[in-house]
C-alpha cells in the first residue's frame, strides 16, 4: 500500500557534512533506525562499517552491530534477522560479495528484504581494489532491486529509498545499492542530511505482517522444495520485481516532495539531451567526467550528451525506450563485462540493445567498455566515445561491436 | 593565482607513508573546509587503500575546491590530480624526489605544480638550502617554506603539534583567494576551542618564507627514474611476473626516498660482526673483499634497525637526509682517500671518526641512536 506523505515543513532543516559515500550510508543507517547490520571487513565496504562504528561508539546509533566470520555469515546473519522483523543493513563488496553468494541468492527467493550496498570492486584475481560493476552485476539475475549512485548525496537518498521500497508488501525483495569503489565510496563530498522527523515521514516502520518469524505466529521458513514448487516461487518474485517499478516511482515523487532532490525521473538522469543527437549511457560515477566532456564538446558545436541510468533492476525499459528512440546513436559505456557475449559486449550494452530490439526505428547503439578495475576516464577516452558513437550513426550494423577504450596494445 | 578566471584550485600534501596520514587527511579535510566557510565546495581524497601507503614510503592525498559542483566535477572521480595549483611536502627531504609504486619512477617533488604555483615544505631549513636538494626547476614556481620539523606519528594516532595549522596559516598566504586566513583561524577555532592552535595558523602565515625559483634551479644530481607500463602484448599471460634472482634488487623500485635519516658507516671501528648485514630487513648491506659492510644506498629506507643492532659506539650514524646529494658506494670513497672519507664522515655524523676516540658502547642499546627511529625523533641537528 502506498505511504501517505506530507509535504516539506519549514523545520525540515537539513545539516551539511562533508562526507565519503560510505560515510553518507552510515547516516542513512543511522536515519533509517536500523534494528541489525553486518560486518565483515573488505575494502570499500569497511568504510561503511567503520563509520557505522563511529557513529555508535559516539552514542549517536543504536544498532546492533554482528561482525560475522565472513560474508557468508553476514549475509545469514541479517536474512534471520530480517525474518524476525527487524529493518537490516549489510553490504561486501568484490570477491567477499561472492563469497556471501548462497545467501545472497536465497535471499530474494525467501523475500526478505535486506538493504545492502556492493562497493563495487573488481573480481581478483589479483587483489584489484578498484571498480567494477561485475560484483553487483552478477546478482542481476537473482531477484535483487539494484540501483546505482553517482554521487554520495544520491548514495544516502537511494539508501533510504531502498528501505522504503525493498519493504513495501507490494514488493518485499532485497535490494543492493552500487557504489563505485574509490570514487563514490571513498571520496568526500558535501552531504546535506536531513532530519530524523522528516525521514520518519518518509520511511514507515518495517512490518512483515503475516510472514513474521515469532513465537505468537508460528511458521517455517525456507522449507526444502522441489520441481513442483520452484517455478511458482520464481513467478512470484517475477511479479513482485514488475510492480517494484511502480512502488519506485511513488517513493520517488514522495522523497522529492520531502527533500526536493531526485531529478525528474527516478530512473533516468538525463543530461544535456534535449536538442542532443548522440549520447552515451551509463551507470555510475562514469557519469561525472562524460559530463565534464558533453559541456566541452558542445562549446565545439556537438550536439551531446548523457543518459545516466539509476535503476538497473527492475530495468525501466519503457522509460529507456522512450529516452534513446530520440538519437541518432548512443554509446553504452560498461564498467563491467561480458566475456564471450554477443558482440563481445558488457551487460549493459546488451540490456539497451535488447530493450530497443523491436522498434520500428531504433538508434544506433555502439558498446563502450571502459574504466575497469577502476581506471579512471580521462577526457581524451570520452572524446573517442563520443566520435565513435557519432561515427556509427545512421548504419545499425556499426554497432555491432564493443570497443575498448584506453586499453594498452 | 589570483586569476579571477579561475573556477578551481587543487592542492596535493605529499607525505611519509603511514607516519603522516593522518596529519595529511586533517590539512586535506581543513582546506575544504575552510574553502566552506566562504561558500566553495570541495573535495577531499584520501590515498584509497593501502597502495602505496607503507611506513615511510611517500604518498599523496589531495583537496580540490571550486566554485560549485559542476566545477568540482572534473576533480572529481580520481585518485590523483595531474596539475595541482600547490603541492605540500610535510617533511623536507621529500623534495629529494618521491617514488612509490603507483608512480613507476622516481617524481620531482614539484612534478604536478603548474607554472607559477606553489611548493610548500615544512622544514627548519633555509629555502635555499631545500631548494639545493630540489630537482631542477623546469618552469617558475614559488617555494615556501613553513617553519617547522617534519611531524611523524604511527597509523592509529596523531601528533598533535599544530603542523597542519601552521601548514593551513601558510597556505591561505598564497592562495587567498580561496583560502582565506581568517576561514582557517574560525574552523581551527570551531575544531579545537584552543586559541594556541590558532596562534598557530597565524604563526604559519607570518613565518612562511617565499622564494621564487625559476627554470633552471636546483639541482640535477638525483638520478632519473621513470618506467613504462607494460602492454598486453608485452606482458607474460596469465597474471605473471618475474620473480627477483638470488642476490638481485628490484630495478623498477628502489625505495630509497623513502629515507629521511640515512646510515652512514666508520668502517675504521666496525668489528666485521655482521649484525647489520643480518638484520637490515631490505638486505642493503654487501661484504666488501675486507669483510666491511657498506651500504646499498639505493635500496635502504633509511629504518635505522642497523644502527640499533650494531655493537660500537658511533660505528653506524643516522643522520639527516637532506645532507647527502648522492647514493653513491662510500666504501670506494674511504678505500680510495681514506683521511678525505673520515673527514667527510665527521662533517655529516657530528662525531668523531678517530677510533682511539670512540669509546665502546657497553650494550647495544646504549649504542642506539634514538634518531633513528622516525616516530620518536626529528633527528639530526644543523
Amino acid at each position: 500500500m502506498a505511504v501517505e506523505v506530507k509535504p516539506r515543513e519549514s523545520s525540515d532543516v537539513e545539516t551539511e557534512q562533508l562526507a565519503t559515500g560510505c560515510e553518507a550510508i552510515a547516516e542513512a543507517i543511522r536515519l533509517a533506525d536500523v534494528d541489525v547490520m553486518a560486518a565483515y571487513p573488505i575494502r570499500p565496504y569497511d568504510g561503511v562499517m567503520q563509520a557505522a562504528a563511529k557513529l555508535i561508539a559516539n552514542g549517536k546509533m543504536d544498532v546492533e552491530y554482528i561482525v560475522a566470520d565472513g560474508e557468508h555469515s553476514q549475509f545469514e546473519i541479517v536474512k534471520h534477522a530480517c525474518a524476525v522483523g527487524s529493518r537490516v543493513f549489510v553490504g561486501s563488496s568484490g570477491v567477499g560479495w561472492f563469497y556471501a553468494f548462497e545467501a545472497i541468492a536465497v535471499t530474494a527467493g525467501l523475500r526478505l528484504p535486506v538493504v545492502a550496498i556492493c562497493g563495487n570492486r573488481a573480481l581478483d584475481d589479483p587483489g584489484a581494489f578498484g571498480t567494477e560493476h561485475n560484483d553487483s552485476l552478477a546478482v542481476r539475475d537473482l531477484g535483487w532491486l539494484l540501483p546505482w549512485a553517482e554521487t554520495a548525496q544520491e548514495a544516502m537518498d537511494l539508501a533510504l529509498m531502498a528501505w522504503r521500497v525493498g519493504e513495501d508488501k507490494r514488493v518485499s525483495l532485497p535490494v543492493a545499492i552500487g557504489l563505485d569503489g574509490a570514487f563514490l565510496t571513498h571520496s568526500q563530498q558535501i552531504v546535506k542530511i536531513p532530519t530524523q522527523a522528516a525521514v520518519d515521514r518518509f520511511l514507515p516502520k518495517f512490518d512483515l505482517g503475516d510472514r513474521l518469524l515469532h513465537p505468537d505466529n508460528p511458521i517455517t521458513i525456507a522449507p526444502q522444495v522441489d520441481q513442483d514448487w520452484l517455478m511458482e516461487i520464481r513467478m512470484q518474485n517475477d511479479q513482485a520485481m514488475r510492480k517494484a517499478h511502480d512502488v519506485i516511482a511513488e517513493a520517488h515523487a514522495d522523497f522529492k516532495k520531502l527533500f526536493g532532490r531526485g531529478g525528474d525521473s527516478p530512473f533516468l538522469d538525463e543530461y544535456m539531451t534535449d536538442d542532443a543527437e548522440y549520447v552515451v549511457f551509463g551507470q555510475g560515477t562514469l557519469a561525472l567526467p562524460m559530463k565534464v566532456a558533453i559541456r566541452r564538446l558542445r562549446k565545439e558545436g556537438h550536439k551531446v550528451g548523457l543518459v545516466r541510468l539509476k535503476w538497473f533492476r527492475p530495468f525501466p525499459t519503457q522509460e529507456i525506450v522512450r529516452s534513446l528512440s530520440r538519437f541518432k546513436a548512443v554509446g553504452i559505456i560498461d564498467r563491467d563485462y561480458s566475456f564471450g557475449s554477443p558482440y563481445y559486449g558488457g551487460v549493459l550494452y546488451h540490456e539497451v540493445r535488447s530493450a530497443l530490439y523491436s522498434l520500428e526505428k531504433r538508434p544506433t547503439i555502439v558498446g563502450f567498455i571502459a574504466g575497469l578495475g577502476g581506471r579512471e576516464i580521462e577526457q581524451p577516452m570520452a572524446t573517442e566515445i563520443f566520435e565513435k558513437t557519432k561515427a556509427a550513426a545512421g548504419d545499425i550494423k556499426s554497432g555491432d561491436i564493443c570497443h575498448w577504450i584506453g586499453v594498452r596494445a | 593565482m589570483s586569476d579571477p578566471t579561475e573556477t578551481s584550485i587543487t592542492v596535493e600534501v605529499v607525505y611519509r607513508g603511514i607516519f603522516q596520514k593522518t596529519l595529511a587527511q586533517r590539512i586535506c579535510r581543513s582546506i575544504v573546509l575552510a574553502a566552506r566557510k566562504r561558500g566553495h565546495t570541495g573535495t577531499a581524497f584520501a590515498r584509497y587503500g593501502d597502495s602505496p601507503e607503507r611506513n615511510g614510503v611517500p604518498a599523496k592525498q589531495f583537496a580540490v575546491v571550486a566554485v560549485n559542483d559542476l566545477e568540482l566535477e572534473a576533480s572529481m572521480a580520481k585518485y590523483e590530480p595531474a596539475v595541482v595549483d600547490v603541492s605540500i611536502a610535510v617533511d623536507d627531504t621529500l623534495v629529494k624526489g618521491v617514488e612509490s609504486w603507483a608512480w613507476y619512477g622516481r617524481q620531482p617533488i614539484w612534478k604536478p605544480v603548474k607554472k607559477d604555483g606553489f611548493v610548500l615544505v615544512t622544514s627548519e631549513s633555509t629555502p635555499d638550502r631545500v631548494l639545493g636538494q630540489t630537482d631542477t626547476a623546469e618552469r617558475p614556481y614559488t617555494l615556501v617554506v613553513v617553519p617547522g620539523g617534519a611531524s611523524f606519528a604511527g597509523l592509529w594516532v596523531f601528533k598533535d603539534d599544530h603542523t597542519d595549522y601552521r601548514v593551513l596559516g601558510a597556505l591561505a598566504k598564497v592562495v587567498p583567494d580561496w583560502v582565506r586566513l581568517e576561514d582557517v583561524k574560525a574552523l581551527i577555532r570551531e575544531q579545537t576551542k584552543d586559541e594556541g592552535a590558532v596562534q598557530s595558523a597565524q604563526y604559519g602565515f607570518d613565518g612562511a618564507k617565499l622564494r621564487a625559483v625559476k627554470p633552471g634551479e636546483g639541482t640535477s644530481g638525483h638520478e632519473v627514474l621513470q618506467f613504462e607500463k607494460p602492454g598486453w602484448t608485452t606482458m607474460r599471460p596469465g597474471i605473471v611476473v618475474d620473480a627477483r634472482k638470488p642476490g638481485e634488487r628490484n630495478p623498477q623500485y628502489k625505495k630509497y626516498t623513502a629515507r629521511t635519516l640515512r646510515p652512514v658507516v666508520n668502517f675504521d671501528t666496525c668489528i666485521k660482526c655482521t649484525m647489520c648485514w643480518l638484520d637490515c630487513p631490505d638486505e642493503c648491506f654487501e661484504v666488501t673483499p675486507e669483510g666491511h659492510y657498506e651500504v646499498v644506498y639505493e635500496a635502504c629506507i633509511g629504518c635505522g634497525i642497523c644502527a640499533q643492532v650494531c655493537p660500537v659506539k658511533d660505528c653506524i650514524v643516522m643522520v639527516d637526509e637532506l645532507r647527502f646529494e648522492d647514493n653513491d658506494d662510500k666504501w670506494q670513497f674511504w678505500k680510495k682517500d681514506h683521511d678525505g672519507y673520515n673527514k667527510w664522515f665527521e662533517a655529516k655524523s657530528g662525531v668523531s671518526a678517530d677510533p682511539a676516540k670512540v669509546a665502546r658502547a657497553s650494550t647495544a642499546a646504549e649504542n642506539a641512536n634514538p634518531a633513528a627511529n622516525p616516530t620518536t625523533s626529528a633527528g639530526g641537528d644543523d
